[in-house]
């Protein structure tokens, strides 16, 4: 390669950066969508919303729908669940994560209980903070946590590395990172919520 | 190939000449098998033919599971047991296959442990010694995936939490770990793609073993002295070795029949001893078993994974240093990762001017430790995240970083080797007394009166 020492530019220099050149783009080119198949398909994306009668849920009990691929837990907490989760309140400052982690709050909303309760509309024969709606993902990596009261802090147990969530399904000890996040939910009537946004 | 003389192939037949004037592939096949070997290798050089039977074994028994096998979420569970049950001997293939995963590993764990204590992986072999751990990787990424697919709990819970390492990385990790599965949960794309790299990812193990092999033939093998074979001429060389045919395939041969008859009792009469009962139950992406615990050969990885939470300063300071980005999850996914960089990194981390641990008296206590360590943590890794076995764990992990990153440096400055031998040679008489040359005959020995 006589002519790489040349710095004056010649058609073989030409022809070797503009295939060089070329050849990169096509590969990348060529690589991109044997990438992108891996990501959700249209199919996977269109299950953004679902509807669940709740209307079979007992207080203390709490039911498991699919949602996504992931498991929703919908609780109906007792008055003494309640009432634990607001005693459970005051530990807000020394909780790994104060953070509410509520999709239809802000972001900066604080980990109280009430932030975390799915609120009651008016005329529902429901006490208000008695349904918790949130992910049944450990946030650690994504076993499904035991609920009824589970762990040392009454709430959710997750057994695959131990992390404790308290009533209001908040970390507070193990090594998940943090809170089990609320997703979107809203009440359709006095027995359906709607979980996910409706597809537009 | 360069390295020890030795005769080389030479067509002696017209169609010998023909073709090796055309492809010599002849030739290559009888360089490779004849290569010089070092004459004193002990019982600890047999795995590497074991490991190679076992790929061999997998590939086989696991195209024919294919032919049998439905990746689809509705199917697979189903299609396994009609493959234990209705398919023609598909049970007995099925636990080869499963137990031969097994198998895999613990050879691999021989290989490895061998290759540390010997110091096989000092120079001139470390580009060896990095391929061997790109096969591990390939070995645990293949065996994963595997696991997945009879679609049992423990397959899915199990990858639930091993895409979830993924999610743990910093900004891209949701990204990345939907990218992984096809969706935001595990399902049917993450079950259809799974299979088809476990599929794919064994040819390119075998890829790998054809440059490990070609990697140490161009060094030349190590040996239990770690004295290099001498090169100054094929006479000296030749008291050095014996060719790899038919002396140590013959030898091999006999530890793989050994071996293989403590498999086949284990594939004959337990051959889910190694598994889970859980992973008999489909898969219900509702309810997570209580305990959830990967095969026996990740479990040291596994319990380093876990040891790592927010009470430990290792963990606190990384997330202080670094603003928060690295949290105690991160931080376990590093860990985990970073055990097997540290084995990688052995060559350059170990400063002793002796190779082998034969030699080398105070480093040979610490390795019998970290053996210890790594049983340890193996079974810490199968106990339940809590009590006293976290920080039993802790111990554990902190040992396997401290053994590479400062035992290892340390040693080759305070410590006195003892001596090796001036060559193999005389390392192989004095274990098995003098071998006469060719043409010569033994000497009489009269025994004592």
């Amino acid at each position: 390669m006589s002519h790489a020492e040349d710095h004056q530019g010649t058609r073989r220099d030409f022809i070797y950066y503009a295939t060089a050149g070329a050849g990169a783009v096509v590969t990348g080119a060529a690589v991109w969508p044997l990438i992108n198949q891996m990501n959700p398909s249209a199919d996977v994306l269109a299950l953004s919303s679902i509807r669940q009668d709740v209307s079979s849920v007992q207080p203390g009990s709490q039911l498991v729908v699919l949602f996504q691929g992931k498991p929703i837990f919908i609780r109906r907490r007792t008055e003494e669940e309640i009432a634990l989760a607001a005693r459970q309140d005051e530990g807000l400052d020394n909780m790994p994560d104060p953070l509410a982690r509520n999709e239809n709050l802000p972001a900066e909303t604080p980990a109280t209980d009430a932030n975390r309760a799915m609120p009651t509309p008016e005329g529902f024969p429901y006490v208000p903070g008695e349904w918790l709606v949130q992910s049944g993902v450990c946030t650690h990596l994504g076993c499904v946590p035991v609920g009824d009261g589970a762990g040392e802090y009454n709430g959710w147990f997750c057994p695959c590395h131990g992390s404790h969530y308290d009533a209001s399904g908040r970390i507070r000890k193990g090594p998940a990172p943090e809170n089990l996040p609320i997703p979107f939910a809203v009440w359709i009537d006095e027995t359906t919520i709607q979980l996910g946004e409706e597809a537009s | 190939m360069s390295g020890i003389p030795h005769d080389h192939y030479e067509p002696a037949t017209g169609a010998e000449k023909w073709l090796h004037s055309r492809l010599p592939v002849v030739g290559l096949l009888y360089d490779t098998l004849m290569i010089p070997t070092p004459r004193n290798l002990n019982w600890m050089w047999i795995w590497g033919i074991v490991l190679t039977f076992t790929l061999v074994l997998q590939i086989a028994t696991g195209i024919v599971l294919v032919m049998h096998y439905v990746p689809h979420v509705d199917m697979a569970f189903a299609s396994v047991e009609h493959i234990m049950r209705n398919v023609n001997g598909g049970h007995m293939i099925r636990y080869f296959h499963m137990n031969g995963a097994s198998l895999f590993f613990v050879a691999v764990y021989m290989h490895i442990f061998r290759g540390l204590y010997y110091g096989s992986y000092k120079a001139p072999r470390e580009v060896t010694w990095i391929i061997g751990m790109l096969i591990y990787l390939c070995m645990m990424g293949t065996a994963f995936m595997g696991y997945v697919l009879p679609w049992g709990q423990m397959s899915f819970h199990g990858t639930a939490v091993i895409t979830g390492l993924f999610g743990a990385v910093p900004f891209v990790g949701e990204g990345l770990q939907t990218w992984l599965l096809g969706a935001g949960a595990v399902g049917q794309p993450a079950l259809n793609r799974f299979f088809s790299l476990h599929y794919l990812l064994p040819f390119v193990i075998a890829a790998l073993v054809v440059v490990h092999i070609w990697a140490f033939h161009t060094t030349g093998n190590n040996n239990p002295t770690g004295v290099e074979v001498r090169r100054g001429s094929k006479e000296e060389a030749d008291k050095d070795t014996l060719p790899f045919w038919p002396y140590f395939v013959i030898k091999d041969l006999f530890a793989l029949a050994v071996i293989l008859t403590v498999f086949m009792a284990i594939v004959g009469f337990m051959p889910n001893y190694l598994g889970h009962p859980d992973n008999y139950i489909e898969a219900n992406p509702l309810a997570t078993p209580t305990h959830i615990v990967p095969e026996w050969y990740f479990l040291p990885f596994y319990a380093i994974l876990r040891a790592f939470d927010d009470s430990v300063w290792v963990v606190q300071f990384a997330s202080w240093i670094s603003f928060g980005i690295i949290d105690a999850k991160f931080f376990g996914v590093i860990a985990m990762f970073g055990a097997i960089v540290v084995m990688a990194l052995a060559p350059w981390l170990d400063t002793s001017s002796v190779r082998s641990g034969r030699y080398r008296p105070m480093f040979r206590w610490w390795f019998a430790l970290l053996v210890v360590d790594f049983i340890v943590l193996m079974w810490a890794g199968a106990m339940p995240a809590e009590g006293i076995y976290p920080i039993i764990a802790l111990i554990g992990s902190a040992y396997w970083f401290a053994y590479f990153l400062v035992i290892l440096p340390l040693l080759g400055v305070i410590e006195t080797p003892d001596t090796p031998p001036a060559t193999i040679e005389d390392d192989f008489n004095a274990h098995y007394g003098h071998v006469a040359p060719k043409g010569e005959q033994p000497p009489v020995v009269y025994p004592a009166e």
